[in-house]
């Protein structure tokens, strides 16, 4: 058997794989840090979001998207923390047992919900106390790769240039 | 087997009395409501609302007359972040605007009409229809009347096919030909107005929604706010369904038309001239 040009191949093939490594060998096969969402005072000083940090963190975009369908259409404007959660039938069983396993799993010392009533708005409660937008939000939504059309439509608070 | 004709004849004539005798016949002879029209058979609860508006033209006019007022509008737009196009009419954004009493009600006009109403700018919105033609066409349910009598939109869920802007027979609906966020800077000095309610986007159909974000938290639209507040009292707003309302003891007082009755959309909008 002979190997024509292998003068060129091989030279090329090292290269080429040389090239589409270079981003693992770079990073030294470590994965990027995740960024944490940084809070702003008024939300430190707050302590406690709508729900608990847990839920929030995995599925507040599940209760975005009750709100939205809530308010759009069935008119109701107010959420109380302790009632409309998680064990009033909002989501289905799979996603409650779910949620059941995940709180008393990893952060059982994880204060409750308030109980407190909220007005469901993304643009006037959320972003009330998350008033800085590019860092709660799109560090990690840029990181996770995922784009949420939200701010087609609402408008997100003015941020100081730092 | 032979069938001779008689056989044939009453094999025949069984089978058809057979075939209409099933739900074909029901179907032919009392046909069910038609989907078109299914529109109008909300059951009503007791205590539920139905939102209705009342315009006091006489009075409206003689505000104009004074002085230009256009207070409604400009509340309105101001509060839901509705950019001004300026004259470009094609992508004017209507959730009140002007408009002539012939443009308005074609079939109440004639050539000796009163002075006091032709020509004259009368103010139009939604008319929050009880059988709204908008969403019976919407395919993707993305706006629906609500029990309370609010023709609401999910702008969430508009793919801007445009449907109900060619079915609405009131010009009542615009579509977003850009994103309301690029309109001219000159017209628009710090646009979005309100920080608190929503834009639209690129692509999605809007109007008047009666305020609803207003109505959520128990206040009145805010073009009838706004006018109360100048002292007008012009635009009223109420339940239909309460008769101790203002609204309903003003339809009973005075002479009221609603805009092209003759359609059977059945306007919640009353002028009283």
């Amino acid at each position: 058997m002979t190997f024509y040009d292998r003068g060129t191949i091989l030279p090329g093939l090292i290269i080429g794989l040389c090239l589409f490594l270079s981003p693992f060998i770079y990073n030294g096969g470590k994965a990027g840090k995740a960024p944490v969402p940084e809070l702003t005072p008024k939300a430190k000083e707050a302590k406690q979001c709508v729900a608990p940090k847990p839920y929030m963190t995995a599925w507040h975009m599940q209760l975005l998207d009750n709100w939205r369908q809530e308010v759009v259409r069935e008119g109701s404007r107010y959420f109380n923390a302790n009632q409309d959660l998680w064990w009033n039938n909002q989501f289905d069983g799979q996603l409650l047992e779910k949620w059941r396993r995940f709180i008393t799993s990893s952060d059982a010392s994880t204060p409750g919900a308030t109980g407190k009533t909220y007005y469901k708005s993304l643009q006037v409660t959320c972003m009330e106390c998350h008033s800085n937008k590019s860092k709660f939000c799109d560090e990690c939504h840029n990181y996770l790769g995922v784009s949420p059309y939200c701010w087609d439509c609402h408008v997100q608070p003015k941020e100081d240039k730092q | 087997m032979t069938v001779d004709r008689r056989k044939f004849l009453k094999i025949a004539g069984l089978s058809a009395a057979f075939g209409l005798g099933g739900k074909t016949a029901v179907d032919i002879f009392a046909p069910g409501e038609l989907f078109a029209s299914a529109g109008s058979a909300v059951p009503v609860a007791t205590n539920q609302k139905k939102w209705a508006m009342v315009i006091d033209m006489k009075k409206c006019l003689e505000e104009q007359e004074k002085g230009k007022c256009n207070q409604c509008m400009a509340a309105c737009h101001r509060v839901h972040n509705v950019p001004n196009f300026g004259d470009n009419i094609k992508e004017e954004m209507k959730w009140i605007w002007q408009e002539s009493y012939e443009h308005l009600f074609p079939s109440q006009h004639n050539e000796f009409i009163s002075e006091d109403v032709k020509e004259k700018p009368f103010i139009a919105l939604c008319n929050h229809c009880e059988n709204p033609p908008c969403c019976r066409v919407c395919p993707t349910k993305s706006t629906w009347r609500r029990e309370d009598g609010v023709v609401m939109m999910d702008l969430h869920r508009c793919i801007g096919c445009r449907f109900c802007m060619a079915a609405c027979p009131f010009g009542s609906r615009s579509f977003n030909w850009g994103d309301p966020r690029k309109a001219p800077k000159e017209l628009n000095p710090d646009f979005p107005t309100n920080m608190n309610y929503p834009t639209r986007t690129k692509g999605v159909v809007e109007k008047c929604n009666f305020c609803d974000e207003r109505l959520g938290v128990g206040k009145i639209p805010v073009c009838v706010e706004t006018c109360q507040n100048i002292n007008v009292h012009a635009l009223i707003f109420g339940d239909l369904n309460d008769p101790a309302s203002e609204i309903r003891k003003l339809l009973h007082s005075r002479y009221s038309i609603r805009r092209k009755t003759e359609l059977g959309t059945e306007p919640k909008v009353y002028y009283l001239i």
